[in-house]
């Protein structure tokens, strides 16, 4: 317990994850951007909210303070842009199973592949982490 | 004395819930699936294999926890626990029935042992933790043994390290044993295996990491301790951090050696490729189950 305490560098650790090809990491940075976001996905847990936001999409997302970026992509169930906006896909989850969709569907639908093509990928063993790694490193 | 007699580690995605609910559990697709975890269900049913506490740890996937709090390390110590309406209402399964007094007795020993717990005496449990029981104890009206929920952050960054939580598993061993009552706890290391579930790079699957990491989970825990977060994200996909929950399990094993009594892993489940293992320290002696692995991937 008196070993020296080997500490981490949060800049280097933080910096690290830009590297990483199609993926955003949530950090706090992300966090923060998308407090309302995600608190907004979170209040879909409860059966009246669900009921009143899909009766009125615009009219619910303009009770939270939430960017008009971030209000259509929920409006265009785009969940790249939500998750450029700060959404975190967890969070988001009870948007997609508002509209009684998977989580299969919901990555699916973040890939630029069609469903069908997505759920092949899957099945042939999902996306290879071939040259998927780093994009400094290009491995 | 209570002891820690096994170590079991599950899947927990929301699809094998909604399988199970909707009769899909035999076809083609989640069947094979279903059947790699008939030899955990059979084997848990065995005289003196039936826990009397599970120690479940999981991630709460922002249904208990939302951006407001957020506890690196949490420990259910409520009498129950319901079904978290996650949006599509809850899970129809029973509640989960927790035991107070040693989920106390634990949160005392690891605030001492430096472990600093959030302690929940009221929280509802998502399908982080559910959905394990479902698939090892079935359908039953009750579920058959006692549960303390134990939620770990792998959310929002940083979730803790491979190393605080194998040393996490420890403390847990350690407070095990100093409860007074006979009995035969289990920890079960929930989530993974590599998978992600956002971005342009969602789907990837990495049956090599996967499989070392299993490896290495019984045959060097050591190597598994310094892995940064940085290796997870890149190797295993972003949801594959999920895995350092697997190291509170094995930390809980004990320092000895643990053999390996069934390994299944499977691609694909949903996004995710699928690990279940049932290990156990040495010198329990508990027999394995008959069929000892399936891999199909
Ligand atoms: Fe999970």
């Amino acid at each position: 317990m008196s070993d020296k305490k080997e500490r981490i560098d949060i800049h280097e650790y933080l910096a690290e994850f830009d590297d990483i090809p199609g993926t955003r990491v949530f950090t706090a940075k992300r966090a923060r951007q998308g407090y309302h976001l995600n608190q907004f996905a979170m209040s879909l847990m409860k059966a009246e909210n669900r009921e009143r936001f899909l009766a009125d999409e615009r009219a619910y997302l303009d009770e939270w303070q939430i960017s008009e970026a971030a209000k259509q992509a929920v409006l265009n169930r785009d969940y790249n842009a939500m998750i450029d906006e700060g959404g975190n896909i967890y969070f988001l989850s009870k948007l997609f199973s508002t509209d009684k969709k998977s989580f299969q569907f919901a990555a699916g639908s973040m890939t630029g592949m069609t469903q069908e093509e997505y759920a092949e990928m899957m099945l042939k063993g999902g996306r290879s982490p071939q040259g998927q790694r780093s994009i400094k490193g290009g491995y | 004395m209570a002891r820690i007699t096994a170590g079991i580690t599950s899947s927990h995605i929301p699809a094998l819930g909604a399988a199970i609910q909707t009769g899909t559990s035999g076809n083609d697709y989640w069947g094979p699936v279903f059947k790699g975890y008939e030899p955990i269900k059979e084997w848990i049913q065995q005289p003196g294999n039936m826990p009397d506490v599970v120690i479940l740890v999981y991630n709460d996937h922002a249904s208990a926890f939302d951006m407001n709090i957020i506890p690196t390390f949490a420990i259910g110590c409520a009498e129950s626990f319901k079904s978290a309406d996650e949006g599509w209402g809850p899970r129809p399964v029973p509640d989960v029935i927790g035991d107070p007094d040693l989920a106390w007795h634990i949160a005392q020993s690891l605030i001492l042992d430096e472990f600093d717990m959030t302690i929940m005496n009221q929280m509802d449990v998502d399908h982080g933790c559910t959905v394990p029981l479902s698939m090892i104890f079935g359908e039953p009206d009750k579920w058959p043994c006692k549960v303390i929920p134990f939620p770990v952050n792998v959310v929002t960054y940083p979730p803790p390290s491979g190393n605080r939580c194998y040393s996490l598993g420890e403390s847990i061993r350690a407070a095990v044993e100093s409860y007074p009552e006979d009995l035969n706890v289990q920890v079960w290391g929930t989530g993974g295996m590599s998978h992600q579930l956002q971005g342009p790079r969602a789907g990837l699957i990495n049956k090599d990491f996967d499989l070392a990491f299993i490896r290495d989970l019984i045959e060097d825990p050591e190597r598994l301790r310094k892995m940064p977060h940085i290796e997870y994200l890149r190797e295993a996909g972003s949801e594959g951090i999920e895995l350092v929950m697997w190291l509170i399990m094995r930390g809980a094993l004990g320092d000895k050696g643990v053999e390996e009594l069934y390994r299944f892993y499977h691609i694909p489940a949903s996004n995710t490729a699928l690990g279940a293992l049932i290990l156990q320290p040495e010198g329990i002696g508990a027999a394995p189950p008959s069929v000892r692995e399936q891999v199909d991937a």
